[in-house]
């Protein structure tokens, strides 16, 4: 039943000795019917003997009855699994395949590659070290090829075996193997994908699956097979981050606590320091169980019973760290969410997730962008479907200790389960704020340290109100690039000068020129930059000074938050109102503000309620500057 | 290879103490199905593993055909005895007036005593989670079975319409009614299981291994005489034989293998040279195609 071994006859015990050293390898198989992929997966278990001669008369029967090879023995029939599956002639689910070498043990998630079951496909990728992507070698690289190559790369598969099939039906051509390899490089450079190796095969014959094809002599890298054997993983794993999320508390007695859980990454040893989060009391490790006896150290990702010196509270849920080593306690944080189910994901719902051995509930506040697993396009969408991925805000009712996805697998995951039905929605990937591509905003980030307090000044703020003879306030300037909103609130500053005023001017250029100039022009960037424009004006107001921001603020949301962080009362949002052409002519005609030409807000909401609106397309400057004064004198700020 | 290196077999001994302590955390009544087989073996050694020093805070539950061999009634007392387990027996006692003739009606008798019986015992017990010590490379139809697979309050399985199970995150929740079947053996295959066995020394029943025994030849294959029972057809004669058995069932639907085997090495050897997988001496399976498929859903492990 398994490969063979002459030292099964032989010498049975030399046999299960070297047998019992054996790695395990997962591995995952993408592609649909047509490349052949059952056909793989059935060489790959005929090849290495793991079919029983009743089960292969079984599919020398089923060749003739369901077969595709037209009563050849079709290797594929080895794999599919259920009944009415069978009968419609693809597989729909993902099922498991074991089988091994005199090195490794093989587990094979077998997942179809339809469009639909992107859901299927994430979930074979999740427990898998290494991916076989299958191309057609009539059909070269695909849409399809370009989605599997995109979930598995989501899904943090370090290791990518591009495999070239149905080399036979090309006449085992050279050119053709490079060209399509070529193709694949082309776009897998967009994706993260550390490991990528190539080999051309012939599945249904055999070639360049175990034993080198004699047919390809110009393909010199190893079989398949052979690459199975002996890609190294063992850099995968990782040992630096000890996580140890307790599962189980075990009480035979009053004088025994032992804390029961799976090392997640890392590595516990007995007599070192370890900290209990979230409570953040200190301990050591007495004792590491295991019922072959006391061990000095444990690795992940072994099971196994820690004891503490000191009673310290531990419960399901908690996790034991190294000091100096700790991981992020987080209620909001941003994720890559794959949704599972035909009910869509709807943003704001109350839902649970599940992540090592916690379940919190909370809900996703928002849904940045979906992503189109075929373009790998980025658009705006109200909610996410069955099979459909995006980039989300979660929000959570209690924190989560987490690190991010691609650190650590599994304290960077989590699913996503419905309070009610009880069914599994969706799967989630921690995206971690260093590595982020993205920026985001800052509104509702709580300060680094929850110790911090303000301070009081010595110097009220009537009496800075009676020295200035003014109101401190806030007036932002919004409209799109080219209404003219630094042009006015410089002139605005100078006649407020004039008048014996104190005020100043915060230009979104010159912010960006300094404070901002880690951002961009995204949505979230702009908001994050007038999250600090306006953090940086209520400092200014605190000064008595009053805050002039010329800013492009494209969303109303925006806006609102600011006038929260500041006080209705004193921000005041001011329209520069103008044709979209006659911003665009201005900024060609001026030709100098290249940055902002470029960066034309791709939508913009003008504010629905503003304190003053102004025509900037047939009013003058000095027409404006009267109105905008008019307004100061009007509210009693001047 | 450093010294922080799993074999095989560790990390899935790993993964399924994971598996058996997530059960016991989260469900309020859990039982772990007992077969009295080498996968009950294995998977009850697990279970002692993930709560050493405790006892598993579970029952054992054993669905009693009152067909199985006496060997593994002898050997199921052992084993309580010697762990110090709470085991519950169940006979279905409507099945038992019923009085099928398990010669007869293999597959009647099967369907009542087992399978109905199967169901009769969680749901008298109220069981939200029972293990089973199935394995994905039994069978076809299991390969695409979870390692937490859902049961609706009728006990059935939709293979249409299972979780996602992801990573080692385990959906473990549950409405009233509703039920989880757990397989903390799914990646395990029979080589496997067979080794970590032999590397452990966890006890088996001695049918397995091989032995002089008295047999009857009949439908192809060697049936056991192991009670008064069972009666001797016209021209059937006992004989005495060497032989063991690769799978155990009820004594009427196993059919014995003639063999020398009588060590595990020995019993593995034999089986890495077999031709024909363990399930072929199992009556059950072979009536139909998908056979194994259409139990499943009915609320067969």
């Amino acid at each position: 039943m398994s490969h063979h071994s002459d030292l099964i006859a032989t010498d049975i015990n030399a046999y299960l000795e070297q047998h019992e050293r054996k790695e395990l390898l997962r591995f995952i198989t993408c592609g649909s019917v047509d490349d052949g992929k059952s056909t793989l997966i059935g060489r790959l278990l005929y090849d290495s003997k793991m079919i029983y001669e009743d089960q292969l008369a079984k599919i020398e029967k089923d060749s003739i009855t369901h077969g595709t090879t037209g009563g050849q023995f079709d290797p594929a029939l080895l794999t599919d699994g259920l009944k009415a599956e069978r009968e419609q002639g693809i597989t729909i689910d993902v099922a498991y395949r074991y089988f091994s070498t005199a090195k490794r043990k093989f587990i094979i998630a077998d997942t179809p590659g339809h469009v639909q079951y992107t859901r299927n496909m994430a979930t074979g990728a999740s427990t898998a070290d290494l991916a076989i992507i299958l191309i057609d070698a009539r059909h070269g690289v695909l849409e399809q090829t370009r989605r599997h190559s995109f979930i598995v790369s989501l899904l943090g598969i370090k290791h990518i075996l591009v495999a070239i099939n149905k080399m036979d039906l090309v006449d085992f051509s050279e050119e053709i193997y490079d060209k399509i390899r070529d193709d694949y490089h082309g776009f897998a450079s967009r994706l993260d994908i550390p490991d990528l190796h190539f080999i051309p095969i012939a599945a249904l014959h055999g070639d360049n699956v175990v034993d080198p094809s004699p047919r390809m002599p110009w393909y010199v890298g190893s079989t398949l097979m052979s690459f199975l054997e002996n890609v190294y993983i063992g850099s995968d794993r990782n040992f630096e981050d000890l996580r140890f999320p307790v599962q189980y508390v075990i009480r035979p007695n009053l004088d025994y606590r032992g804390f029961a859980g799976t090392i997640t990454s890392g590595i516990i040893r007995q007599g070192e320091d370890v900290i209990v989060l979230p409570s953040k009391r200190q301990s050591k490790v007495k004792r590491i169980v295991t019922m072959d006896g006391d061990v000095e150290e444990a690795f992940t990702p072994m099971s196994v019973t820690v004891v503490l010196e000191d009673e310290v509270d531990v419960s399901r849920g908690d996790m034991l760290v190294r000091p100096g080593n700790i991981p992020k306690t987080e209620q909001n944080f941003e994720a890559m969410v794959v949704w599972m189910h035909d009910q869509p994901m709807i943003p704001g719902k109350q839902y649970l997730f599940k992540q090592t051995t916690k379940s919190i509930s909370g809900n996703i506040s928002t849904l940045r962008y979906q992503i189109d697993v075929n373009t790998l396009h980025r658009a705006p969408s109200p909610g996410l479907k069955l099979n459909e991925i995006g980039r989300c805000r979660i929000s959570l009712a209690e924190t989560m200790i987490m690190d991010g996805y691609r650190n650590n697998r599994a304290t960077g995951s989590f699913i996503i389960i419905d309070r009610i039905s009880n069914a599994t929605l969706g799967a989630g990937m921690i995206l971690d704020r260093k590595t982020s591509e993205d920026r985001e905003d800052h509104w509702e980030v709580e300060p680094g340290s929850s110790s911090l307090t303000p301070s009081l000044s010595k110097v009220s703020e009537d009496e800075r109100r009676v020295r200035f003879g003014q109101s401190p306030v806030t007036i932002l300037f919004t409209g799109l690039p080219g209404a003219g909103k630094s042009t006015l609130a410089y002139a605005l500053e100078r006649e407020l000068f004039e008048a014996g005023r104190a005020a100043t001017v915060l230009d979104g250029e010159n912010i960006r020129l300094g404070l901002s100039r880690d951002l961009g022009f995204g949505d979230e960037e702009r908001s994050e930059n007038l999250r600090r424009t306006a953090e940086v004006a209520k400092l200014m107001n605190h000064a008595g000074l009053i805050c002039i921001l010329a800013l492009v603020a494209p969303r109303e949301e925006t806006r609102r938050k600011a006038q929260e962080l500041l006080g209705a009362d004193q921000f005041f949002v001011i329209h520069l109102d103008a044709p979209q052409s006659v911003c665009q002519r201005r900024n060609q005609v001026a030709g100098e503000n290249k940055a902002e030409i470029a960066e034309f807000p791709t939508q913009y909401e003008p504010p629905q309620t503003p304190d003053l609106r102004l025509d900037t397309e047939k009013q003058s400057v000095a027409e404006c500057l009267a109105q905008v004064f008019e307004f100061l004198e009007q509210r009693q700020i001047i | 290879m450093t010294r922080y290196h799993l074999t095989h077999l560790k990390q899935l001994e790993a993964e399924s103490i994971h598996i058996i302590r997530e059960v016991a955390s989260e469900f309020s009544n859990p039982v772990m199905l007992y077969s009295i087989g080498k996968d009950s073996a294995c998977m009850l050694w697990l279970a002692l593993k993930a709560f050493y020093p405790a006892k598993p805070p579970f029952p054992l539950l054993h669905v009693d055909t009152t067909w199985k061999f006496q060997a593994m009634y002898e050997h199921r007392s052992e084993m309580a005895d010697r762990f110090g387990l709470d085991l519950i027996r169940f006979v279905n006692e409507e099945g038992l007036q019923q009085n099928i003739d398990p010669f007869k009606f293999s597959g009647k008798h099967t369907t009542v005593m087992k399978t109905e019986g199967l169901k009769m015992a969680l749901n008298k017990y109220k069981f939200d989670a029972a293990f089973g010590g199935a394995r994905r490379d039994e069978e076809k139809s299991r390969a695409k079975e979870r390692v937490f697979s859902f049961r609706d309050e009728h006990h059935r399985w939709d293979p249409k319409n299972q979780r996602p199970e992801l990573w080692s995150l385990y959906n473990t929740r549950v409405n009233p009614g509703e039920s989880i079947r757990v397989f903390p053996l799914s990646n395990w295959t029979e080589l496997d299981v067979w080794q970590y066995i032999h590397l452990e020394n966890i006890p088996l029943v001695p049918l397995y291994f091989a032995a002089p025994r008295p047999v009857v030849h009949r439908n192809g294959i060697w049936i056991m005489v192991d009670d008064e029972r069972m009666k001797l057809r016209p021209g059937e004669v006992v004989e005495e034989k060497m032989v063991r058995f690769r799978t155990l069932g009820c004594y009427p639907l196993t059919g014995a293998v003639e063999s020398e085997a009588t060590t595990l090495p020995q019993i593995i050897q034999e089986m890495l040279l077999a031709k024909t997988s363990e399930r072929q001496g199992r009556l059950i399976d072979n009536d139909e195609e998908g056979s194994m498929e259409e139990k499943k859903r009915e609320g067969y492990f």
